[in-house]
């Protein structure tokens, strides 16, 4: 079993739970995931991991509460534990050798940009954080990636935080203005990640993506997660969840995304009706 | 005087129509009466041809003629003696082409039912629940097992029976690896793995899951830090085989590997299931193995109208146990034989709709001895399906080779062995289809087995 040692929401949706996993917290690094069941008989869900206390030895997970194993995962207290959290999965995040990067964040994706951006900035790069979010109430880490950038770019949709417009205007405006990349990082959701990618491509900017495609066992058995990466087969689990932006067919990785939204809609519903039900 | 009846005693079994319909046991077993009758047909030959063919070496003779005596009990004692897994083995070997191939009895009739009889034992053993546990006294030697699937098990219960303290590292949220994530229940229960693999822990074996070795220790670790003195690699099976051919990535196509994992170890076939599943009308698998019949045989019991097994060969080049064809068949799984998918067709959002597919015809044998199947030019023509599983066999998983400094592997990615299980590595043994591709349980036994007792030899010598 692995306890709860911390919970704490972030916004009304999105919660962040250290998790005691001394072997995983030992090893993990920026980029990997890992997978957890919340209950016995319960799915299997990946989640990249937020950051990680190897002296503590937890792992921390940043999750928006989207269908019922989430709804499941958040209803759990403190100091209470799952049966399963198994880790580090997939390769790290390459940062070796990077001088100048803009890490791009896009709602609960900035969950796990941040920990790359640290590791960058602790490593002396120079860090431009772009954060995106819908609106202020949606803002999760703003101190955490203030704490850790050169350059910190809030935006969001309706103008609520920050400049308003997206990700993408807030990179075209500072590459216009001048800056330059070795390499864009973008990490949210896929429709973000293609846009950032036809623009980083136009300016012919590296541009590496994080992939969270659906996965069963996450250790290199199943191919569930498989993506079309620059033409050829590739596995998330164990080829990425990293890949070359420019490379990733993301119209595609969308529609196997969504191939079990109406199931997950009505298994969210069937548990929250069984939450609501013990609440009464 | 033996019973010299020419056919065995036939195996009771669910009704074909009534089966496609419910995820319970296939073949129900013999009854004491069938056992015995059945033990009496064997003629215990001196030079035991049998026992030559089983990869374990039981003790066949010997096991039948304690039946024959009704000591039941007796028999599984002699089984387990060389057998970890006893309830699965007479449940998924091929007898067929081992122990009952060599049968003297087969020359003239069938041979002796040696895999119903052997399932009989062990569910005779089960259900008396008598076996007392088996305490082996501790040498002091600590080894580590990589995976627990048939290879890991055998390997991990022969070295716990001599004495060792052994723990078994397991990737996944439960133990038994292809026996729980990819065997289905109607042909092998999972109480029956689970209780196999109890045995083991009573005996000692400590077994570890979430523990993806590669990832959260290294090979080395496990050896320099964590005390083992030598490793057995049964990592298994690795990634699914695609053919490379268009609409591959659509909705509604999966490799047997996920599907099976989806059914057999998420339990997606039970009403209240976490793990989703498509509850397709017209499945289609491709392949001819005994993957592709047991996710056929999911398919139709999750409620498909219809179910085909695309292949590109003929019925006698089927890879799978004739057994496992004939239930299929019997069951209502159409068979398209001499035809290979050429394309796979999707709808405006990405779901499969249809297969194209193309004749093929036998021509000359090729390397592997059969013959190899040719196109027929402009025969393409296509089949309505939404669901499309495909069991082309898998290769094997980078992780541990990428991980391992110094394991050799082959070019396709096994790890290399000598005959008795060595790696490349000093102290570190592999086996099953991490070392053999693709392969049956029994095998991944065997090798587990002579691993187990290089191992017991290397750690005995340093000592």
């Amino acid at each position: 079993m692995y306890r709860i040692v911390k919970k704490e929401p972030l916004n009304p949706s999105v919660t962040r739970m250290s998790i005691e996993a001394p072997l995983v917290a030992q090893k993990v690094q920026p980029g990997q995931f890992i997978i957890l069941r919340v209950e016995e008989n319960g799915e299997r869900i990946p989640l990249t991991v937020a950051g990680y206390d190897r002296k503590a030895g937890t792992v921390d997970i940043i999750f928006q509460i989207v269908g019922a194993t989430t709804e499941k995962l958040n209803h759990k207290r403190q100091g209470e534990s799952i049966p399963d959290f198994v880790g580090p999965l997939g390769k790290p995040t390459e940062t070796e050798g990077l001088k100048r990067v803009a890490v791009i964040g896009g709602g609960v994706g900035c969950a796990i940009a941040f920990p790359v951006a640290k590791k960058l900035f602790e490593q002396g790069c120079e860090v431009d954080a772009i954060t995106g979010f819908r609106c202020r109430d949606l803002v999760i880490l703003e101190d955490e990636f203030r704490a850790n950038s050169t350059n910190f770019v809030p935006v969001s949709d309706d103008g609520s935080w920050g400049e308003k417009g997206l990700v993408t205007d807030a990179l075209k405006k500072l590459i216009d203005s001048g800056r330059t990349y070795d390499q864009v990082i973008a990490i949210g959701p896929l429709i973000m990640m293609k846009f950032v990618c036809r623009l980083t491509k136009a300016y012919g900017i590296k541009t590496v993506v994080s992939m969270n495609p659906i996965m069963i066992d996450g250790t290199g058995m199943c191919g569930c997660c498989r993506l079309t990466v620059g033409g050829k087969m590739k596995f998330a689990c164990v080829d990425g969840p990293d890949f070359d932006g420019h490379q990733v067919d993301f119209d595609e990785a969308m529609a196997r995304c969504a191939a079990y939204k109406p199931f997950e809609q009505k298994a969210r519903e069937a548990a929250c009706n069984l939450f609501s039900m013990e609440v009464k | 005087m033996p019973n010299m009846r020419n056919t065995k005693n036939p195996m009771p079994s669910q009704e074909p129509l009534v089966r496609a319909h419910n995820f319970t046991e296939v073949a129900l077993g013999y009854s004491e009466a069938m056992a015995l009758d059945e033990a009496q047909r064997c003629l215990n030959c001196k030079n035991s041809p049998c026992v030559q063919g089983c990869p374990v070496n039981i003790h066949i003779p010997n096991f039948i003629t304690r039946i024959r005596e009704g000591d039941f009990e007796g028999a599984y004692q002699i089984i387990s003696a060389d057998s970890a897994l006893p309830a699965v083995c007479g449940r998924v070997c091929p007898q067929e082409s081992q122990c009952e191939k060599y049968c003297v009895r087969g020359i003239k009739g069938e041979p002796v039912g040696i895999g119903r009889l052997e399932r009989f034992v062990a569910d005779y053993h089960i259900a008396q629940g008598t076996g007392e546990a088996f305490l082996p006294e501790k040498n002091g030697h600590k080894v580590a097992v990589v995976g627990s699937g048939p290879a890991g098990l055998t390997c991990a219960g022969d070295l716990a029976r001599k004495g060792y303290d052994v723990t078994v590292f397991e990737a996944l949220h439960v133990a038994g690896g292809v026996l729980s994530y990819g065997i289905p229940e109607f042909r092998l229960p999972k109480a029956i793995v689970k209780g196999e693999i109890q045995g083991l822990e009573r005996m000692g074996v400590k077994f570890l899951t979430n523990m993806v070795i590669g990832r959260v220790l290294s090979i080395q670790e496990l050896m320099e830090e964590e005390g083992f003195e030598a490793v057995f690699i049964g990592s298994g099976a690795g990634l699914p085989k695609f053919m490379n051919i268009p609409g591959e990535n659509l909705k509604g196509v999966y490799s047997a590997n996920e599907f099976l994992t989806r059914v057999n170890l998420m339990k997606a076939y039970e009403p209240n299931a976490n793990t989703p599943i498509q509850h397709a009308q017209h499945v289609t698998v491709v392949g001819g193995g005994n993957v592709a019949m047991d996710a056929a045989r999911c398919a139709l019991r999750l409620g498909a109208a219809s179910v085909t097994i695309v292949y590109r060969r003929s019925l006698e080049e089927l890879p799978a146990r004739k057994e496992e064809v004939e239930h299929a068949m019997e069951e209502g799984i159409v068979f398209k034989l001499l035809n290979n998918p050429v394309e796979l067709i999707g709808d405006d959002d990405r779901n499969v709709v249809k297969m194209r597919c193309i004749r093929m015809e036998l021509g000359e044998p090729d390397a592997s001895g059969r013959r190899r199947p040719i196109e027929v030019p402009g025969s393409e023509f296509e089949l309505e399906t939404d669901c499309v599983i495909m069991a082309l066999g898998t290769s094997p998983n980078p992780l541990i080779k990428s991980t391992t400094e110094g394991l050799g592997t082959h070019k396709w990615g096994g790890i290399i062995t000598d005959e008795d299980g060595l790696t490349t590595c000093q102290g570190v043994y592999a086996g099953g289809d991490a070392v053999t591709g693709a392969a049956t349980v029994i095998l991944a036994m065997g090798a587990g087995k002579k691993a187990a007792a290089a191992m017991d030899r290397y750690i005995q010598s340093k000592s």
